[in-house]
């Protein structure tokens, strides 16, 4: 499939070593990277890395490097590994960059399927993870390392300090001056540029060949519409094995030439940001949850002057933050206020979590609760979500500023082309897609249909503004009798967004209403009926509190209420409900070892509640076997509450 | 690995040490050579910690012989001992509770620098550029002990086991020749031992710095000492290499009581 949407193929730009190349020649003395080193931030200007990158790829090819081979990298986010990425495509090879947490044996797959010849490695850790595998990948013949620290005593040959590989590659160059010019100069923009692997959780790793092409339209449509520059400062320290990091510290760097922070260690993350002051910034939800649990906590110890002072300009951010960041119409006496808010509260709150200068700030990965989105926003962060797989660059949708949707992923990013297909699958076409699976051509065909729509396997809509939201996973979507679609997940984690709610269970496939098990949270609920002077025994007590099923059917009704205003979801409102007795649990096996609810499992277990909610009646009586930890076996029985919740009509659109 | 064990640079003939009437060391000689780990062992109130107070020159013995690379040492206090290189770590923490990570480690460098009193309080001078070059060597040993998350935390605010970490690299910021740790694993958890067992190790390889340790750990002093002195109510009942010691029936019966 030839691609042809960026603007950068016309001017020869078309490959990431010519990129880097063209950087090192307009803006030799900006800086490129800086790593923490000694406690002092050193740096690397864009000539410091071209030398280094033309060193280390002459390095290689003097190790019998060849086009075509592929390059293990395995460490933390490291200058020397990001500029061996480089190295690796200036001879027409290809980067593999793994997990660096996994261990040896599931390293393994990945070194055989590609079949590795050259690895790239941090540190001592790694080095001892390749000799403990080196007889299970025949092909496996010279490993590298960064950092040189309890080295001293290996004397394999087949190790290399990467600083005697430039030294090597330097006098490679020397003796071939044109050599490696051609050989960047061979390379084009529909050759693979990296391999990232996919993590297998259907199944095993496939590894995911994306073009130079591919990744330099998704960093050039992302530039564009966050308006990053040259000037720009992100701090790479998510997994350089996560297409996220690739897009960011990797294409979108080489693309708008701005500067990537390496952090001194994987513990010191937060004082580095601080340090650092990113223009630009990626964390996964629970990231952003855990910044703000800390900013409250810290909070609720301040003297009581600045709890009043931040309550009451936190209340204004709440009113007016958003709209003013999106550029909407706010009043002059709430503009004043919102002024005076930033000088007090807000700047300096930035400025505490490192974000003073931040341009826009990324998340992905799962969930954000609304109120956490809110809050950022409000404070003058541009927080936006985006979404995208690994076949796509991680570029399908962006959130323009401006018109920026909680509840959704954003409309279609620039060059690519959304489709729901009958089943409610999200297909994407563009420039971004996957040249083929590493020697999957079964898998390829599998993924891309016959219109050259890769399938995400995801299930969404285009609302009415063309944003795009995803709801579930494909399969887990069914249809309710009357034939609208039910995406339990997606009522779910609105059920889950409120803080009283743990876990929720819906249930509504080929029926003809969804009904609802839940589980309190039983933290935050418990402290909500300390502070009203409800006594409760344990869980089974608490959640058997008429008060307790009074504040989640407010819940369940807030939810009904969010959901009637989405056409496509409105008749999954919930019905009716009950409050479980037991916390699901992984050693009942209703819940999976990463918290996800095995639906089919907990439907028969529960099948007497199930049938008792669509019957319609009142109450049930139900006995449960538990496993305590000890090993133990136990029974734990209830007669349950059956609750109905308010649901609202649905007005049909008239077209 | 291979690592060269060199001559005898501490050499104890004899010593006795009394307080008033009661004798806390009797007639001990042992040796330590370059480069080697070297462990003390014993009971509870064996005599352990009085012996490496002898060799810091906190306590002055009564009778025997100290001879320092050859040369047999008068009496001599503490400081005298940061001078010729011997640096020590207490069974009890002894850091400054209030500083950070940081300035904790640079007072390891005190005997180093040159500058006076005046130059230090007024920062100009030599103080200046020798607090530069202090500073790269606190943070190598920083990098070394992989404490750079703590290095503005106030030491107070750490828990037990980066305590620890934290003062081994005091002691070690005196770039010492000979490193005297008293109970460096006491109170840890076993994943913190590890950590502890790996420095310590890497120190003797990386630095080749001497280390005479104390330690209750019995799996933890077999598996990295060259040589291990056992005490007994102030006597000297063991000496050897790991197994032999082990196998040392005065050894056995100190420890695990006579009717074994």
């Amino acid at each position: 499939m030839p691609t042809q949407a960026n603007s950068a193929q016309l001017d020869g730009l078309h490959t990431f070593p010519r990129l880097l190349f063209h950087h090192a020649d307009i803006r030799p003395q900006a800086p490129a990277m800086r790593e923490k080193y000694l406690g002092i931030w050193q740096t690397w200007t864009w000539a410091d890395v071209a030398e280094r990158v033309r060193a280390l790829a002459c390095g290689l090819a003097a190790l019998g490097f060849k086009r075509g081979d592929n390059l293990a990298i395995i460490g933390d986010n490291r200058p020397h590994l990001y500029m061996m990425m480089t190295a690796a495509q200036c001879l027409g090879g290809v980067p593999v960059p793994l997990y660096q947490d996994a261990v040896a044996g599931e390293m393994l797959f990945v070194l055989q399927d590609a079949g590795i010849r050259f690895v790239v490695v941090e540190d001592q850790e790694q080095v001892d993870k390749m000799l403990e595998i080196q007889d299970q990948v025949p092909t496996l013949a010279h490993v590298v390392y960064d950092d040189p620290r309890g080295m001293r005593h290996y004397s394999q040959p087949f190790l290399h300090d990467i600083h005697e590989l430039m030294e090597m590659g330097r006098i490679h160059d020397r003796n071939h001056t044109a050599f490696l010019n051609e050989e960047i100069g061979r390379g084009h923009f529909d050759d693979t540029s990296v391999m990232l692997y996919t993590s297998g959780t259907t199944g095993k790793p496939k590894g995911v060949c994306q073009t130079h092409a591919a990744f330099i339209a998704a960093a050039q449509g992302g530039v564009e519409v966050d308006r990053l520059g040259a000037d720009g400062d992100i701090l790479s320290y998510l997994p350089m094995a996560w297409v996220g990091d690739h897009l960011f510290s990797y294409a979108q760097a080489l693309v708008a030439g701005f500067t990537i922070n390496c952090p001194e260690s994987g513990d010191t993350v937060m004082s580095d940001l601080r340090e650092i002051g990113p223009t630009c910034y990626f964390a996964p939800p629970r990231v952003f949850e855990s910044l703000l649990t800390s900013v409250m906590i810290r909070m609720e110890d301040a003297g009581r002057l600045k709890q009043k002072i931040f309550h009451h300009f936190m209340a204004v951010a709440k009113r007016c933050g958003a709209d003013i960041l999106d550029g909407k119409s706010v009043g002059l006496g709430d503009r004043l206020q919102y002024w005076l808010g930033n000088l007090l509260v807000y700047g300096p709150l930035r400025n505490v979590l490192g974000m003073s200068r931040i341009r826009v700030a990324y998340t992905a990965g799962a969930a954000i609760g609304p109120e956490l989105f809110r809050f950022y926003r409000s404070m003058g962060i541009n927080l936006k979500q985006f979404y995208g797989q690994t076949e796509t660059c991680a570029y399908v949708c962006l959130q323009p500023d401006g018109a920026i949707k909680f509840d959704s992923v954003g409309q279609p990013a620039p060059g690519v082309e959304i489709k729901i297909a009958d089943n409610g699958e999200v297909l994407v076409k563009g420039p971004m897609l996957l040249k083929e699976y590493y020697k999957r051509p079964d898998a390829t065909a599998e993924s891309i249909n016959a219109e050259g729509y890769f399938m995400t396997g995801d299930a969404g809509f285009l609302d009415e503004d063309g944003h795009l939201k995803i709801i579930d996973r494909a399969k887990d979507v069914g249809k309710l009798s009357n034939g609208a679609m039910f995406a339990p997940n997606y009522i779910e984690n609105k059920l889950k967004f409120f803080p009283h709610v743990k876990e929720a269970v819906c249930f509504g496939n080929q029926r003809d209403m969804v009904c609802a098990f839940v589980n309190i949270d039983v933290s935050a609920v418990g402290n909500w009926a300390e502070r009203r002077g409800i006594a409760y025994s344990g869980y089974a007590d608490l959640a058997g509190k008429p008060e307790v099923l009074e504040l989640i059917r407010s819940c369940v009704e807030q939810v009904n209420a969010d959901l009637v205003h989405d056409a496509m979801v409105a008749d999954s409102q919930i019905h009716r409900f009950l409050v479980l007795h037991k916390e699901l649990d992984p050693d009942d096996d209703e819940l999976t070892r990463t918290r996800k609810v095995r639906r089919n499992f907990v439907a028969e277990k529960y099948k007497l509640l199930i049938d008792a909610l669509y019957a319609g009646q009142a109450n049930q009586f139900i006995e449960t076997e538990v496993k305590f930890e000890d090993g133990r076996r136990g029974k734990v029985s209830a007669d349950l509450k059956i609750v109905d919740a308010k649901t609202f009509p649905v007005v049909k659109k008239v077209a | 690995m291979s690592k060269k064990i060199g001559e005898v640079i501490l050499d104890l003939q004899n010593i006795s040490l009394r307080f008033g009437g009661v004798k806390a060391l009797t007639d001990i000689s042992f040796d330590v050579r370059r480069h080697e780990i070297r462990a003390i062992i014993g009971p509870n109130g064996a005599g352990k910690s009085s012996m490496l107070n002898v060799i810091n020159g906190v306590y002055h013995p009564q009778e025997g012989k100290i001879f320092w690379h050859g040369n047999e040492r008068k009496r001599m206090e503490p400081h005298m001992a940061a001078r010729q290189n011997i640096a020590r770590t207490f069974q009890n923490i002894a850091l400054f509770k209030g500083m950070s990570v940081l300035d904790n480690i640079m007072t390891g460098r005190v005997t180093r620098m040159k500058a006076n009193f005046i130059e230090h309080a007024l920062w100009f001078g030599r103080a200046r550029q020798e607090e530069l070059a202090h500073r790269q060597k606190v943070e190598e040993v920083i990098d070394f002990l992989e404490i750079q998350h703590i290095r503005k935390t106030p030491v107070g605010r750490l828990p037990y086991g980066l305590q620890k970490r934290v003062e081994l690299g005091r002691a070690l910021a005196a770039e010492p020749s000979m490193l005297l740790l008293d109970e460096p694993m006491a109170g840890m958890n076993v994943e913190e031992k590890q950590d502890m067992c790996r420095f310590i190790l890497d120190v003797n390889d990386q630095f080749g710095t001497t280390i005479v340790l104390i330690e209750h750990d019995m799996g933890v002093v077999m598996d990295i000492s060259d040589r291990v002195v056992v005490l007994d109510y102030g006597k000297k009942i063991g000496d050897g290499v790991p197994d032999e010691v082990k196998n040392n029936e005065d050894v056995i019966r100190a420890y695990l009581g006579a009717g074994h």
